[in-house]
């Protein structure tokens, strides 16, 4: 599976347990849109560190947190594994 | 014996109660004898008012020596096994420590400005040693880092809930713990045994949980105490079959309805109690309904231990708390009223308190606090759960997150994992804000114990 694959599950997968309901998640939307709180996301990133080994927003201390899902992807995709 | 006489371990080991014993995996020592034994080769008057370490790796030797230390020396500084000797220096001047008794003489260089005393494995002597004094017992608190303080008590304090809790029915009781004896847990079962009458197995550092269990059930263990971490322990090793105590206690960490309902079915026949105790605030209260938690009522006096609630922690005046903590600088041990503070935090649902965690455990979730072992409790409650961790695991979106790591119950598939998870997320979601709702789940082989007998809290 693909990092934006693997990405796109986990984000369903957590807006089911925190009951979100998501909107298409195209690389335009606002990360603000898709209904996460802040812990939603800390749960997210948790996870994905877990999963492919990286969290790409303690890595680096002056990276700015993302704004739109395609940011949030690129994120990742642009870490060396 | 009159108010006035003192009181000292001597008189309750006399000679009347035949068959008395206490016993490691390499030994088993008479107590009905031992008034007419030594461990300190007759040298036990050179010890009269002095104030005593009491440095021996043998609990066996520890314990008699102990029986015969008390009434004669001015205080006694108990070492647990695992004491950092980098803090004993702090330690030895902290508490005016003038002589050592060991069973490494080698090791004390400095004989010239304390007496050191060899410990031996006991002998028989027909000196008879006569109490003069109420000894000063101290013990060391079992924090994790730093030098841990040094707790004052009386024999009298130490010996309040056992001498409340009146004699008990029937044959005098065969007392175990997992504890160590020179820790406040351990201490208390080793005084319940001699108080009792009774008869005393220790453990035997590095024996498998197996041997250990084999060997209660051989000499016939009626009555054992140790944390709920231990008792999971024992649960999880399926050694547990074929031993059947009178008595199981739990104390020293939260006890939840998981490892009472487990220690119920496992000794179908036993009463199952848990004590709230601490080296500090002395023995609380015990709660024998196989209920986690206590009844609010036992809030207000009785049996001369008061109990409040102030600030969301227990606080615990009695004559069974320590007196102070020992040494230049010791903290002030109780308020200006002479209530302890615990540190133990408690919340009230319906007419009962439950534990839910200590002051200085709690993580920081974003600016709300949560306490570990809510969650453990929760997750414990699994029936293919044997044991669990939470803990804080670092974010860069909310600072900290909470995370658990679980031990599976035996014969748990593996494959089952993703099902399993889902399962305990859901149980949580359910009882739990969301913030304590773990982020991620590991399933683990093994957690740490700590010496003290308690989960290892590295985040604590």
């Amino acid at each position: 599976m693909s990092v934006r694959l693997r990405i796109i599950s986990a984000m369903q997968r957590v807006a089911v347990e925190q009951q979100v309901t998501l909107p298409p998640l195209d690389d335009d939307l606002s990360l603000h849109e898709t209904g996460f709180d802040s812990l939603g996301f800390a749960i997210l990133v948790a996870r994905l560190e877990d999963d492919l080994g990286i969290d790409p927003f303690t890595i680096s201390e002056d990276a700015a947190f993302p704004l739109t899902v395609g940011d949030f992807v690129r994120a990742y995709e642009n870490v060396p594994a | 014996m009159s108010p006035r006489e003192i009181f000292t371990l001597r008189d309750y080991l006399g000679p009347e109660l035949k068959g008395r014993t206490i016993s490691d995996a390499r030994r088993l020592v008479s107590l009905t004898d031992s008034l007419g034994q030594t461990c300190l080769a007759d040298r036990l008057g050179e010890l009269s008012r002095r104030s005593v370490l009491l440095a021996v790796s043998d609990q066996l030797i520890s314990a008699i020596a102990m029986t015969e230390l008390d009434g004669v020396a001015r205080r006694m500084l108990l070492c647990p096994p695992d004491l950092n000797a980098e803090h004993v220096n702090a330690l030895i001047e902290d508490a005016g420590i003038d002589a050592i008794v060991t069973d490494h003489p080698s090791r004390w260089a400095d004989a010239d400005i304390y007496l050191v005393l060899a410990a031996r494995v006991p002998e028989r002597t027909i000196r008879k040693a006569k109490s003069e004094r109420a000894t000063e017992w101290l013990m060391l608190t079992s924090g994790t880092s730093g030098v841990p303080k040094i707790v004052g008590h009386s024999l009298e304090a130490l010996t309040g809930a056992i001498v409340a809790d009146g004699p008990a029915r029937g044959a005098p009781p065969v007392w175990a713990t997992f504890y160590d004896i020179r820790r406040y847990g351990g201490l208390q079962i080793w005084l319940r045994a001699i108080l009792s009458g009774g008869s005393m197995v220790l453990t035997e550092p590095g024996e498998a949980l197996a041997d250990h269990v084999a060997r209660l059930h051989a000499r016939g263990v009626t009555h054992i105490s140790g944390t709920p971490s231990h008792w999971r322990k024992l649960l999880m090793s399926g050694s547990a079959s074929g031993f059947s105590p009178r008595y199981v206690r739990l104390s020293g960490e939260i006890a939840d309805q998981a490892v009472l309902d487990g220690l119920r079915r496992a000794f179908p026949d036993a009463s199952i109690g848990h004590a709230y105790a601490s080296t500090e605030a002395g023995v609380g209260f015990a709660v024998n309904d196989g209920r986690e938690g206590f009844p609010a009522s036992l809030l207000g006096t009785r049996d001369s231990v008061e109990m409040k609630v102030e600030d969301g922690s227990l606080r615990i005046r009695s004559t069974r708390t320590a007196h102070a903590y020992v040494g230049l600088g010791a903290a002030q041990l109780a308020d200006a009223d002479g209530f302890v503070d615990t540190g133990d935090m408690v919340e009230l649902r319906g007419d009962r308190y439950h534990f839910v965690g200590r002051r200085g455990g709690i993580i920081n979730i974003g600016g709300l606090k949560v306490h570990p072992e809510e969650i453990e409790a929760v997750i414990n409650r699994h029936p293919d759960v044997r044991m669990s961790r939470a803990r804080s695991r670092k974010s860069p979106i909310t600072g900290s997150i909470v995370v658990a790591d679980i031990i599976l119950a035996d014969g748990c598939d593996a494959s089952r994992g993703g099902e399993i998870r889902e399962a305990i997320l859901a149980d949580c979601r359910a009882s739990l804000p969301p913030h304590k709702v773990p982020a991620t789940i590991k399933f683990v082989e093994a957690l740490d114990i700590t010496a003290a007998g308690k989960l290892a809290r590295s985040d604590a």
